[in-house]
């Protein structure tokens, strides 16, 4: 149906285009230079006028039908005020289930009657979005036509919807971030209700699997997140561990002694360890790197368990290495040639004036890249959650296995979308935790990064 | 340079002196040694990229090729009504031909054992293939069905013979009939077409990526379709446009910090907005097209500031100078001389889209799907959550097909990647 709508719109569009077009040409009489506009601009001018009310209605309808629906039948649904949100979700989803046709048992007759008042609804909807959207085009597209004339700056309305199209466009970052932080903030807030906010954040104890039916058997869950802060900066750690000193050491080289061929080869090279994706790192990290720590360990006669965060962390810093190489390198440009001809014209080594030096000089700009990489450490998913533990420990021996934030995000919120009770919300706790952390080490890492620009 | 006087006596320049050179030599072997500490760390990089790469196909290569055995299937005496080809009996049917292969006839007992030699959904196999063909009905014709996974792992040397039997998941009765399959020439590894034309399976002799790679390809068109046009109109909205203020110094703040939000911050977002308040359905590649589109935005609006940036201001001025208006001048020439800067970096911010994980698994793009999904709103898997799918499943054969499903997703960003480097060097004007 939407696609019919959608359709229809088109083709409205086009036949207001050229009705327009057509009506300006034929206004403009034996002269088109007396117009102000072109005859394009009166047509596109229709366009937007046709299509663009209707679209805007037909989205936002979309976004609310469901939940208005839902709302109704519920509504309409004998007993339902007595239900818990959990309960209304399960008994929306078999409504919608019967109404799809897939029947499992037997459903009853209240069920029918809601099933039978969902599709009375689902069409009258329908008749009503494709009515409004009828009558939005077709008024869009007379108002336009009739509009046409001489004097018409069909040109400058054409232009500021398009300006206003480009305002909203530059405005979906200011939305997207503020849909982050609003939906965390929200759930974050509802879970903070169960679970005080200083047992969360000081809490010694993460034991999340706790009933979320009534006749369950699991433990009482314990929301104390100290462990998952603990693991995921033992798992930051080791990954900067790897990556800060060989992302710097193959920018050195690869900005200082290497010949241009050979940067211009390698440069893109260990620009791949970027662009392959975090989940092939995690398989990898399962795969291959795991099992030889294991055996390194066993041939040495130390314990490692087989999901490390050794191994969870050391992957990652692989995958960061070409990111911190690649800013390291940025910085090492940005220091004029002068300063490095000068110290070498004192009679400093290369190796000299690199050490004391450029890196000094660079310093600001490498900090900058090594916290961006933090925080991307700490964010990273993939990699945890298939290399690293689920079991939150408190440790900070890499050979043993640990949990993250994001692992711990990610695998409350598998399965199960209930939004109500401490489980699937600690997991929008962790998340705002994650989102705050990150966002101060990029607004750090961005200001060094750009204060030291202008430095030279 | 004056001599220097040691001990009363002159011993030439004092840069020549012992003590000089020795220092001179430390001084250039520490400058060596940095170099060759470079070079320890690029080779370590480019050694584990090896690695990498070499591991995934070394498991995943087997995975292209399916052990199949020829049955020969016999319909003449079969009763299969036409009108009901589904209806017939396919289970004894294909056991039938599957007891013919072997010479000597087997007791009941063992037949068990036998027959799941094969997979388990052999009378469907056939069934279909049937159905597709339906003059078959009554004839006699060959089949080719695969081998259930054990004895596809052992056709392969993965499972070994010498392997004591009770720790191999493929008993020695079941290895001396493969070994007869075989010396009757019914044994073929063909390329593993199910592989690419399937949808995932619990049994992995069947499971393949269909499902998956048309989930990410509408993935992807909503990323592109949303992000797109949203992004260019940002860009040049901010670039040529916007007063500096304190908004559009907000703008550029959200835009850069977008971009280094953890995905799965988004996928929280996802699940949070998208499922939990607007109700959209779980699994739905529009779902995951629209949150993906979110983190390819950023990338798209910083490409095109760049490269309207880099549009001389003299093309812009001349085209004002005609009469053009300001709208005119940049859709009629700044854009379309930043065209392939934009596109290239559009389609390397696709390849990254298509590489996400994590905001998939949160709206529920890894549930177990077997068939390919029929639109935006259907239920369905994508390329990486398939992966992350089948890592996680028991099964030993999943193993090697995680690393093909990886070859394959990789295969993918090679060519997107190399649409970009290709569009980059073949259209790009260096001002």
């Amino acid at each position: 149906m939407v696609l019919y709508l959608l359709l229809f719109l088109v083709l409205a569009s086009l036949i207001a285009y050229f009705v327009a077009s057509r009506r300006a040409v034929a206004a403009a009489g034996t002269d088109l230079r007396e117009m102000h506009s072109r005859p394009v601009y009166h047509g596109m001018n229709a366009v937007v006028y046709t299509a663009v009310p209707a679209f805007i209605f037909l989205l936002f309808w979309l976004l609310f039908e469901n939940s208005v629906i839902d709302f109704l039948v519920l509504g309409s649904f004998p007993g339902s005020e007595a239900l818990n949100s959990s309960e209304k979700a399960l008994l929306i989803s078999e409504i919608r289930q019967v109404a799809a046709g897939n029947i499992f048992q037997e459903p009853s007759q209240a069920v029918l009657n809601a099933v039978e008042y969902l599709k009375s609804l689902r069409v009258t909807s329908t008749l009503l979005l494709s009515a409004a959207v009828f009558v939005l085009a077709i008024a869009g597209a007379v108002v336009a036509v009739m509009a046409v004339s001489k004097r018409f700056f069909a040109r400058h309305r054409f232009e500021k919807a398009v300006t206003w199209f480009m305002i909203f466009a530059s405005t979906v970052a200011i939305l997207t971030t503020l849909g982050i932080v609003a939906s965390l903030l929200f759930e974050a807030y509802q879970f903070f209700k169960r679970v005080p906010f200083y047992e969360f954040l000081f809490g010694l104890r993460w034991e999340p699997q706790i009933a979320i039916r009534a006749d369950q058997v699991a433990g009482q869950g314990a929301f104390g997140a100290v462990p998952v802060f603990l693991g995921t900066m033992l798992v930051a750690a080791l990954a900067m561990a790897v990556a800060v000193p060989i992302g710097i050491l193959s920018a050195i080289y690869l900005t200082e002694y290497a010949s241009k061929p050979f940067r211009a080869v390698v440069k893109p090279v260990l620009e791949i360890l970027a662009g392959v994706p975090t989940v092939v790192y995690g398989f990898f990290a399962v795969l291959t790197v795991a099992p030889a720590l294991r055996q390194l360990g066993t041939a040495i006669g130390m314990d490692v368990a087989p999901n490390s965060a050794l191994a969870a962390g050391g992957v990652m810093g692989i995958m960061l290495i070409p990111f911190i190489s690649s800013l390291s390198d940025d910085a090492f440009a940005a220091v004029p040639q002068m300063i490095r001809d000068g110290s070498l014209a004192v009679g400093a080594t290369k190796g000299e004036t690199i050490r004391r030096v450029l890196l000094p000089a660079a310093l600001p700009g490498i900090v900058g890249g090594v916290l961006l990489a933090l925080s991307r450490a700490i964010g990273e998913t993939m990699i945890v959650v298939m290399a690293a533990g689920l079991i939150a420990k408190m440790t900070v021996n890499p050979l043993d296995s640990v949990t993250t934030v994001t692992v711990q995000i990610v695998t409350l919120l598998i399965g199960d979308s209930e939004f109500d009770n401490p489980k699937t919300l600690a997991a929008f706790a962790l998340g705002l935790m994650l989102f705050i952390v990150t966002l101060f080490l990029n607004l750090i890492a961005l200001r060094i990064v750009r204060k030291y620009r202008e430095a030279y | 340079m004056s001599d220097s006087v040691i001990d009363g006596k002159t011993a030439g320049p004092i840069w020549k002196s012992p003590e000089m050179a020795a220092r001179r030599k430390k001084r250039h072997a520490a400058d060596r040694r940095l170099q060759l500490y470079g070079i320890a760390a690029i080779t370590f990089a480019i050694g584990f990229l090896v690695v990498l790469i070499s591991s995934l196909i070394y498991t995943g290569a087997s995975a292209f090729v399916q052990t199949k055995a020829q049955i020969t299937v016999n319909l003449t005496n079969a009763d299969v009504p036409a009108d009901d080809i589904q209806g017939a009996n396919w289970r004894s049917i294909v056991r039938t031909a599957m007891l013919d292969l072997l010479p000597e006839e087997l007791p009941r007992s063992e037949q068990r054992d036998y027959f799941a030699m094969f997979t388990s959904n052999a009378p469907y196999l056939v069934r279909d293939y049937v159905v597709d063909h339906p003059d078959l009905r009554n004839k006699e014709f060959t089949f080719k069905l695969p081998f259930a996974d054990p004895v596809d792992q052992f056709a392969k040397g993965q499972i070994s013979r010498d392997t004591p039997e009770d720790r191999r998941r493929i008993n020695d009765k079941q290895i001396g009939w493969f070994d007869t399959l075989q010396a009757e020439g019914l044994v073929s590894k063909p390329f593993n077409t199910a592989l690419i034309f399937n949808s995932d399976s619990r049994f992995p002799e069947l499971a393949g990526l269909a499902g998956a790679i048309s989930g990410s390809f509408w993935a992807l068109l909503v990323c592109f379709l949303i992000s797109f046009p949203l992004g260019i109109s940002a860009a040049i909205y901010l670039e040529e446009f916007a007063p500096k203020n304190r908004l559009t110094d907000l703008i550029e703040i959200n835009i850069n910090n977008l971009a280094a939000v953890p995905s799965v911050v988004f996928g929280l977002l996802g699940l949070a907005v998208f499922l939990g308040w607007f109700g959209l359905p779980r699994s739905a590649p529009l779902v995951g097209g629209m949150v993906l589109s979110l983190m390819t935005l950023p990338t798209i609006i910083i490409v095109t500031r760049a490269a309207l940036r880099s549009v001389p201001s003299s093309i812009k001025e001349a085209a004002l100078g005609i009469g053009a208006s300001k709208h005119e001048a940049i859709v009629h020439h700044m854009l379309p001389l930043s065209m392939p800067t934009i596109l290239t970096g559009t389609i390397i911010g696709l390849a990254q889209a298509l590489g996400e994980t994590a905001p998939l698994l949160l709206i529920g793009m890894n549930a177990f799907i077997t068939s390919p999904p029929e639109g935006l709103l259907s239920a369905s898997t994508a390329l990486p959550t398939q992966i992350y799918i089948w890592a996680d499943s028991p099964e030993r054969g999943f193993v090697s097909r995680t690393s093909a499903a990886i070859l394959v997703l990789l295969a993918f960003l090679i060519v997107m990647n190399g649409l970009a480097v290709f569009l980059r060097s073949r259209f790009e004007r260096r001002w």
